[in-house]
């Protein structure tokens, strides 16, 4: 029996401690995983940028809502439009408090026509059920129950067309089916967190190693890699997607309203559906601010590397930059004053860049603002000259083909 | 204007012209690139040669390329992407092997594992050449002053000039001078002991070479190759996806959405010169192409020996470029494997099928290759670096197939006799027999194979001499030597033409540096 006081392990766990050479784990959500497997993180990216990279994502937070009023409540509860959702769709929401700052975000797939499982990245059964009062529906909470693989790259379709029983080729961007490995039913969504070809996959926990080992096997003339979460987290960047209590503060979490973001600030434009029939909870506080602007924007911030270099090169040094993603509040500067901070900075190997994501003050966060980035500089607080840029950095053809 | 006046053409679509073009496009004029065969790319190219399986033809490695041409051309948007070589592996003769990796800590335990003593002397070493290399390397991206003579006196000055100079002692300053002249195997035997590192050390330093580990000059070349070791996160040596060929698609794809117009099959014949400015060229077709300039990014005995008529160019410039060392002493073979080769040293499949493998047991097992060659044979026992880039980048060949892409050297251009077909499978022969020592199964395994000589560099990629880098990298043929003492900033003495290719500065290798800065000067002189 595991105590109270060590983390859970995923249902992977005899798979994956003995491919990790680095030992180098991470914390999610009470659970240990490979923060990555290798000891240089260069095999694991380029797996999810050329290849396929199997992606231990189990500690997500599951739930599975059922009944007559499953799809009321998620209309209720999200900004997507839930009527529109068919059987087999997947949406990426966010959800929100009266005031329309963001609580968690995560996917709602559409199992049936009452019913459908949400992801999560924080506990969320106390607000999904506080919802649902005076409504027919059943919420379970499976996090435990449900393993999920990730499986990214464009490789990732040839690798599940080997393994599974059904071919995948039909399976359109944020679709999911049913299909097998072996004798073990999983449903596959195409779905991911690195903006590349890919899929998840879910499966019953005590079901899972079978389905890890057929990838594997199979993936094996593609080049699959098993890849930690710190790959994970330069390939999400590159792809504009960002993270609870990173790159915005859950608005539970959040001791001060300054500390707190919408969806629309975080760029969610495109998944607030304003034009739905109906009541969900933040609409007014959102509606209010689509119609006067967001006084904040996530975007995109490029680090001009002439500048950076040119920093550098006063104390005669080549540009030291990590080659990992950093979850680190750096200033955003313009006109002489701070209008906003990046909240992620990694260094992009495809595209060879110094790229973050940050929010920004209005007017400095439209596309092309010229603005300056804090960087250290062998201990020296200095400012490298960046520019405001459209989200993902990087979106390759195939992702959404 | 008519459809065949242009701002500028381009000779030559390899990476440089592309990059040329790209820029000039990028700057708003109207260019044309220009290319004798019917694909672009130049040395950079990948080909099937083998229906399923295909191969980078010539370059298979790159680690030059600069990241500003990247950012600047936006080559990711256009496919671009460089996959990590994870590591480097020597087999040696005792069916042991010595292995490098990007990691340190593995490295040097087994460096260790040969000898202690190297394992404390490579870290020391590599201190010193990447800040050698790093003293050098803003040097590259400047154009060239113009001393007349060539001293280690200038050397200083130039490389004082270098952004990072400051940092250096004047201790360090004078380490850097020896090491420019030194040889290679003198430089490696005062730091290690065991054979098999200074022999693999030293191949880096012969590459591309008409010379020995024990030629003096060698050193350089070896810090040339650290050029790309400096930068931490963009580090080291790299395979392109779709291999190198897919360099030059990406560069092909930015230059014509930037508006640059590419023809292939248009072997340009000579430069029109009008009023002592070239003008134009004439295509092998007949077409005449006008142009307010021309650049060619071809290699130099054709740029200012084949392409200009000699009565445009001064007497002493045309003896100087008819010095110019172009001998080619190395070649390749491209092979096509039905299965993984099962090296004695690395059974089933290793970690280490994903890096280079080079047969470079000893400094003297290289300098015994070069002997043979001085007198005009190829290699018995030659110099391999080899790449399996079908386990980097799976696309290569069929699935569980494998290409296998050997760098071999010495084959000398001027091989005693000439070369015909019959030298040829004489030299794929010796390259088989020699791979077969460390991995037995490789005859088995062969699905087809191509053997390339010098000639045929010149034949199929159209350089001259069939020198890989287009002249040697030789100190005397370096920096604002290259290609000519006084013309070392792409310009030419023909007004209105201009040189950026691997034989200008900063020289050769998958770079792009010389057709950037080509272009900028033509831009800088534009009126
Ligand atoms: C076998 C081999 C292996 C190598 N390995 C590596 C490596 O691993 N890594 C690395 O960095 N470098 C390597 N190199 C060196 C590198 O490939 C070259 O330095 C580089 O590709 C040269 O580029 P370039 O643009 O300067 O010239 P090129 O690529 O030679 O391009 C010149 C172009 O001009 C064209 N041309 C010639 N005459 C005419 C004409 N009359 N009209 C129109 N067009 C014409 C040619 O067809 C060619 O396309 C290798 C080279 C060879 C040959």
């Amino acid at each position: 029996m595991l105590s109270t006081l060590e983390l859970k392990v995923t249902p992977f766990h005899e798979r994956t401690s003995r491919l990790s050479v680095a030992q180098n784990w991470r914390r999610w959500a009470g659970y240990r995983v490979v923060g990555s497997y290798d000891l240089s993180l260069d095999h694991e990216y380029w797996a999810i940028r050329d290849r396929a990279a199997l992606i231990d994502v189990s500690p997500l937070m599951k739930y599975v809502i059922e009944g007559p009023d499953a799809a009321r409540l998620l209309h209720r509860l999200t900004p997507r439009d839930i009527d529109r959702m068919t059987v087999g769709q997947v949406a990426y929401t966010g959800w929100c408090d009266e005031e329309g700052k963001l609580i968690d975000d995560g996917t709602i797939s559409r199992l049936g026509p009452q019913h459908f499982r949400l992801t999560a990245a924080e506990p969320s059964l106390r607000w999904l059920s506080m919802n649902a009062v005076g409504m027919d529906v059943r919420i379970t909470e499976l996090t435990d129950q449900v393993a999920a693989l990730s499986l990214q790259g464009p490789k990732s379709r040839a690798v599940l067309n080997r393994v599974c029983k059904d071919k995948l080729d039909g399976l359109k961007y944020f679709r999911w089916m049913n299909t097998s490995v072996g004798n073990v039913p999983i449903s596959v969504s195409r779905t991911g967190y690195t903006g590349d070809l890919g899929f998840e996959l879910w499966m019953e926990a005590d079901q899972a190693l079978p389905v890890w080992d057929a990838l594997m096997t199979a993936g094996d003339d593609y080049g699959i890699t098993p890849c930690g979460i710190l790959a994970m987290d330069m390939a999400r960047v590159e792809a504009g997607l960002f993270m609870l209590d990173v790159d915005y503060t859950a608005a539970p979490h959040a001791w001060i309203e300054g500390q707190k973001s919408s969806p629309l600030e975080m760029g969610l434009d495109w998944a607030v559906n304003l034009d739905k029939k109906g009541y969900f909870v933040g609409r007014r506080a959102l509606e209010r601010e689509k119609r006067e602007g967001s006084a904040w924007r996530m975007v995109g911030i490029e680090v001009e590397w002439e500048g950076l270099e040119r920093l550098f090169a006063e104390v005669g040094l080549p540009p030291q930059i990590p080659s990992m993603a950093v979850r680190e509040s750096r200033p955003i500067m313009c006109d002489g004053k701070q209008v906003g901070y990046a909240s992620t900075s990694t260094w992009s190997p495809v595209l060879k860049k110094y790229i973050a994501l940050a929010h920004v003050q209005r007017p400095y966060y439209e596309v092309g603002t010229s603005v300056l980035m804090e960087v250290t500089v062998e201990h020296h607080r200095k400012y490298a000259p960046a520019k405001v840029v459209k989200l993902p950095f990087y979106e390759p053809a195939w992702k959404k083909k | 204007m008519s459809v065949n006046t242009y701002d500028a053409i381009v000779i030559g679509a390899g990476h440089n012209g592309l990059i040329a073009g790209a820029y000039l496009a990028r700057a708003g004029k109207k260019v044309v690139i220009l290319e004798r065969r019917e694909i672009v790319g130049g040395a950079a190219v990948t080909e099937e040669i083998f229906p399923g399986y295909r191969f980078s033809e010539f370059s298979y490695v790159v680690s030059l390329l600069r990241p500003e041409i990247i950012r600047d051309l936006e080559l990711p948007r256009h496919g671009l992407k460089i996959l990590p070589l994870p590591s480097s592996v020597t087999p040696l003769d005792n069916g042991d092997y010595l292995a490098a990796w990007a990691d340190h800590e593995p490295t040097r335990r087994e460096i260790y594992r040969h000898s202690p003593r190297d394992a404390e002397a490579m870290d020391e070493y590599s201190r010193v050449m990447a800040r050698a290399a790093k003293a050098i390397k803003p040097v590259l991206s400047l154009v060239p002053p113009d001393p007349s003579s060539m001293s280690v006196r200038d050397m200083l000055g130039l490389l004082r000039l270098g952004k990072y100079a400051k940092s250096l002692s004047e201790k360090e300053l004078y380490r850097i001078a020896k090491l420019v002249t030194q040889s290679s195997a003198d430089l490696l035997n005062e730091w290690f002991e065991f054979d098999a590192l200074k022999g693999t050390k030293s191949a880096s330093g012969i590459i591309g070479t008409f010379l020995g580990p024990h030629s003096p000059g060698t050193a350089y070349v070896l810090l040339h190759h650290y050029m790309g070791e400096i930068d931490g996160a963009f580090r080291a040596w790299g395979f392109a996806k779709n291999g190198t060929g897919g360099v030059t698609a990406a560069i092909a794809a930015s230059a014509r959405a930037l508006g640059a117009e590419i023809r292939t099959n248009a072997a340009v014949k000579q430069v029109i010169v009008k009023g002592g400015r070239a003008a134009g060229v004439a295509l092998e077709n007949g077409d005449e192409l006008r142009a307010k300039v021309v650049l060619s990014a071809a290699d130099p005995k054709r740029t200012f020996l084949g392409f200009v008529e000699s009565q445009y160019l001064p007497d002493e410039f045309v003896t100087q470029i008819k010095s110019f060392r172009v001998r080619g002493s190395s070649g390749k073979v491209n092979i096509a494997l039905s299965a993984l080769p099962q090296f004695t040293c690395l059974p089933g499949e290793s970690p280490l099928h994903k890096g280079a493998i080079s047969i470079s047991p000893s400094i003297d097992y290289i300098e015994r290759a070069y002997d043979e060659a001085k007198y005009g044979q190829f290699s018995k026992n030659p110099y391999i670096d080899i790449i399996i880039p079908s386990m980097i980048d799976r696309d290569m060949a069929p699935p569980g197939h494998h290409v296998m892409s050997c760098f071999v050297q010495y084959a000398p251009y001027d091989i005693e006799g000439g070369w015909d077909d019959q030298k040829r499978d004489a030299f794929g022969e010796t390259v088989i027999r020699t791979l077969e020592r460390y991995a037995p199964n490789i005859r088995r395994i062969i699905v087809g194979k191509q053997v390339i000589t010098p000639k045929d560099i010149e034949r199929i990629a159209g350089i001259t001499g069939g020198n890989i880098f287009h002249g040697e990298l030789l100190l005397h043929q370096l920096f604002f030597l290259r290609p000519a003492p006084q013309w070392a900033d792409f310009r030419t003495p023909l007004p209105g033409y201009y040189f950026g290719a691997s034989g200008a500065h900063p020289g050769g290798g998958v770079m792009g540096a010389a057709g950037k800065l080509a272009a900028h000067e033509v831009l800088r002189d534009w009126r």
